[in-house]
């Protein structure tokens, strides 16, 4: 009864919004599901396994070939997604009781049937189960599950579940595969914990709390070192005689996408650092420019040219196979100093301290921090040592204020998965001079979160009602409807028409009291892209002048 | 209007459509603003506005309006529209009518047959100069603990059939396998509140009965708004077992029970002020993943009083009927289906009956509309 059971966790993961709530319904997941089942089933939520055995059009002529296709187009156009139509549409058989497959049935049928024979397959599959039973078996053969379990949010659970904690399971996480048999008898306390020995695992990085005004009145100086927030993605690099990888914050394996990376790690070092886009010089480009290198699973030498990626090195947690992790963070940066010294390793720099005398000072100094390649800064107490998630009060992240304009709604675009059936991507402008002595609109965003599901439901309405042009999914509406948006930067961009690119947009609130006229000019948003550059300029020979 | 006996004899249909002149209903039963309105006995069924003779189906709202001078119903249906709208205004004259009975007004029959529906709910069978057409509210074919169930009159000229679920995407689960779910997630989040919205006159009292069924013996908490119509079910006969007010006070008390609310109410403060609630829907549109996304819903419950895609062909191909007219719902969908089996289907866009099932505020999804979307994914 896998699949049903299966079936039955996916949709209630898909509709729980609580972290809580989605560990509970994970941890009776582990409990009630036989091997290999339920490390299959948890492998598939993680996306550690997926199959695109079976393509899209597959399920769409089977669904064909049962079904009279102007109900089928009719559904297909009320429920908005082909896969749940479907899977709601099949038409049950009489007379059909073969049981439903396993998980294990599933994969092991998947991989050893040959491609003519798939069809069948997957319609006697679809013939023994039910609307939610179709739905998750569609999702699984066509590699598009989805459900947003994190591989932190799986490892919590089953940590929860068994009572071990969570840095022992991450530590071997990455050195069992799926069906995950060696983890979970020794989570059932019937075997010793698998040994990843020289295998390349992933450690749970130390992470920062945001510093609330109130923490920063406690501060005393010389108990804290200051760096640098670079903007970039926060990467685990793990070398040594079993291998080499690059490891996200969230422990999933991004090494595919940075071959120079990789390439570059010939020593036998775990290091925690920043992976940036850093051209000649040493000068770091804004996020926008490591996006182009971001979820790749290949990359070729024109990417590598034109977005060369380094690394810049916060803490040194392994050095061969000493465990440096509980040392206080003044001794091991030491230690990283002096391995960077002798290793020399490529593409990689060492992230320098900022000198401080006081809070005052210090705030001054975030205040001035706009290059575009700087979030905040990063404070961590002298003698913390590097320890797994979260700790309150040894690490604080104090990032620059949010900055917002009002901007006009121009184009809108169905979302995907989910929000398929609602318009839930909008593109948005700002007013500038039209050279007629007029003014037009530019589009300077696009923004896809940041409202709530009733913000939603009132923006899709608005804009089907709102229309003056269609192309494909994307709607071009009247521009009548002011949005409040939120983001982190602004930065130059000569791929935008704007000459200006926003850092994580988000629509802060619809200002349906505003007019379109009043809303913010080019101007606005150009003066805050630049000030931060004047800035960072005047704060960098500030600098200079001060050593 | 004179009750005259028991419901005539069945004659098959072919006979009286060889007895020349019969007229067809669309010549005496007619579509109007206010409602469909039966020419010869010059009365509506289920009419929109205030008029001088009613027939009704049922008590739910979009059917049972208030401030009609002559109302022929169930007396369980009377009872509800005097418990819903106030005796003054549930019609001046209140006849009831008992299914099986027949009455005959200026030369119409009018007789009644259970629909399942919800308590009371009925079809209008009309026969005037040997034509025959039933109408038949909304119904539903999977038996309700709640309401007598459905019958099939055959031998109609006519039937005219709801259609509020009207495309083969839905097709209703079995509700104890609903219950069942419930339940287990009520055993899975002990300390949580489970918050069921239902639709207040039908679906709260079938949950509640659903739930006994299932062997749930503690209270059945429920919103003030719900609290009347149960009353009325109870003194109609039927029995809810321990059923309570549920306030925020009692807070604590809430944990691991189950309250039913107004499907309003499930996400906004009321609900949210209970212990970590785990926020349910009982309708017939939780099949569609984008509905029950759109409502804020954790835990959809399939649960309809209306029939599904099958049971509205199943019960057409039943009835016989040549022909079928479609009041409310998708009947886009379910007049190209009966073409495919050579009955006449006709869509008669009546006004003001609304998308039931979920609740009184369900404002019609916007369809999605048909641009080209490629991807199962
Ligand atoms: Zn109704
Ligand atoms: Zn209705």
């Amino acid at each position: 009864m896998s699949i049903p059971a299966f079936a039955a966790l996916l949709e209630r993961l898909v509709f729980t919004p609580g972290r809580n709530a989605k560990i509970a319904l994970l941890k009776r997941w582990f409990a009630e599901q036989p091997d290999p089942d339920r490390g299959i089933g948890l492998a598939a939520l993680t996306e550690e396994l997926t199959f695109a055995t079976a393509k899209p059009a597959l399920i769409r002529d089977l669904a064909a070939a049962r079904t009279d296709p102007v109900l089928l187009a009719l559904s297909r156009d009320y429920v908005g997604d082909s896969a749940e139509t479907i899977a709601l549409i099949w038409p049950q058989r009489a007379g059909v009781n073969t049981p439903p497959p396993t998980l294990s049935e599933v994969v092991e049928a998947l991989d050893a049937t040959p491609k003519s024979e798939l069809p069948d397959l997957i319609a006697g599959w679809l013939d023994s189960l039910d609307a939610n039973g179709r739905f998750a078996l569609i999702k699984l053969v066509t590699g598009g599950l989805r459900v947003g379990v994190s591989g932190r949010l799986a490892r919590l659970a089953l940590a929860e579940w068994s009572g071990r904690p969570i840095e022992e399971i991450e530590e071997v996480w990455h050195g069992v595969a799926p069906p995950y048999l060696p983890l979970f008898r020794w989570l059932e306390g019937k075997a010793e914990r698998p040994d990843p020995r020289d295998a390349p695992v992933f450690r749970p990085l130390m992470l920062a709390h945001p510093l609330e005004d109130a923490d920063l009145a406690t501060l005393r100086p010389e108990e804290w070192r200051a760096e640098w927030k670079w903007d970039g993605i926060r990467v685990q690099l793990c070398a040594g005689p079993g291998g080499r990888r690059i490891w996200s914050r969230g422990g999933e394996d991004v090494s595919a996408a940075f071959p120079e990376i990789v390439e570059a790690m010939d020593f036998h070092a775990v290091l925690d650092g920043e992976l940036l886009v850093i051209r000649g010089g040493g000068e770091v480009a804004p996020f926008a420019d490591l996006q182009q290198r971001l979820n790749r699973k290949t990359v070729g030498p024109k990417l590598m040219r034109d977005y060369p990626v380094g690394v810049r090195l916060y803490d040194l947690l392994f050095e061969g196979t000493e465990d440096l992790r509980a040392l206080p963070f003044d001794a091991r940066r030491a230690r990283l100093e002096s391995w960077i010294a002798r290793t020399c390793p490529a593409r990689m720099d060492l992230s320098p301290q900022i000198a401080f005398a006081s809070v005052h000072q210090l705030a001054a100094i975030r205040e001035g921090a706009r290059a575009a390649s700087i979030e905040g800064l990063m404070l961590k107490r002298a003698d913390s040592p590097y320890v797994a998630g979260r700790v309150k009060g040894l690490w604080w992240k104090w990032k620059r204020a949010p900055l917002s304009i009002d901007a006009v709604l121009m184009y809108a675009q169905r979302g995907s998965g989910k929000r398929s059936s609602y318009y839930s991507d909008y593109t948005f402008g700002l007013w500038r001079p039209d050279g007629r002595g007029g003014e037009e609109l530019v589009p300077v965003g696009k923004a896809y979160s940041g409202y709530t599901d009733q913000e939603l439901l009132w923006l899709d309405r608005w804009i089907r009602n709102h229309t003056v042009a269609r192309f494909g999914p994307v709607r071009e509406v009247e521009k009548g409807l002011v949005l409040e948006v939120a983001f982190d930067a602004a930065q130059r961009s000569t791929r935008h028409k704007s000459g200006v690119a926003l850092r994580f947009p988000r629509i802060l609130r619809i200002r349906r009291d505003k007019p379109a006229g009043e809303a913010d000019r080019l101007d606005t948003l150009m003066a805050l892209v630049e000030n931060r550059e004047a800035k960072a300029k005047a704060k960098a020979e500030a600098d200079a002048a001060a050593d | 209007m004179v009750a005259r006996g028991a419901a005539q004899p069945w004659i098959p249909s072919v006979l009286r459509h060889l007895y020349r002149g019969m007229p067809h209903p669309e010549t005496w039963l007619r579509v109007t603003p206010a409602g469909l309105w039966c020419e010869p006995g010059d009365f509506f069924i289920d009419p929109t506005r205030p008029v001088a003779r009613a027939v009704i189906t049922h008590g739910h709202s979009d059917h049972a309006q208030p401030d009609h001078e002559a109302v022929l119903a169930t007396p369980e249906t009377l009872a509800i529209m005097r418990a819903r709208l106030g005796a003054e205004r549930a019609g001046r004259q209140q006849q009831p009518l008992l299914p099986g009975e027949v009455v005959l007004h200026n030369g119409v029959r009018i007789w009644l047959r259970p629909a399942g529906h919800v308590l009371g709910s009925a079809q209008v069978c009309l026969e005037w100069q040997g034509s025959r057409a039933v109408i038949s509210g909304d119904y539903k074919r999977t038996p309700d603990p709640t309401c007598a169930p459905f019958e099939v009159e055959r031998s109609c000229d006519v039937f005219v059939t709801e259609a509020t679920f009207g495309l083969p995407v839905f097709r209703h689960p079995p509700p104890e396998q609903e219950i069942a779910r419930l339940l287990a997630s009520v055993a899975l989040f002990p300390d949580r509140t489970h918050v069921v919205g239902c639709y207040a006159l039908g679906k709260t009292q079938r949950l509640i009965a659903l739930l006994r069924r299932a062997g749930w013996d503690a209270p059945v908490w429920l919103h003030g708004a719900l609290l009347p119509l149960c009353h009325t079910y109870e003194e109609l006969g039927v029995r809810l077992g321990d059923i309570r007010l549920a306030t925020v006070a009692q807070k604590g008390a809430l944990r691991g029970a189950i309250v039913l609310a107004p499907p309003s109410a499930v996400a906004e403060r009321w609900a949210r002020r209970l212990a970590d609630p785990v926020v349910c829907l009982a309708s017939g549109w939780m099949r569609v993943r984008q509905r029950a996304k759109a409502r804020g819903v954790e835990l959809p419950l399939v649960i309809s009083d209306h029939s599904d895609w099958d049971e509205l062909n199943a019960t057409i191909d039943e009835t016989g009927a040549p022909e079928v007219w479609v009041t409310h719902g998708r009947d886009d969908a379910l007049v190209h289906a009966m073409g495919l089996r050579g009955i006449r289907g006709r869509a008669l866009h009546l006004v003001g009956l609304g998308e039931e099932d979920e609740g009184e505020d369900a404002a019609p999804e916007p369809a999605v509309p048909a641009t080209a979307e490629g991807g199962v994914a």
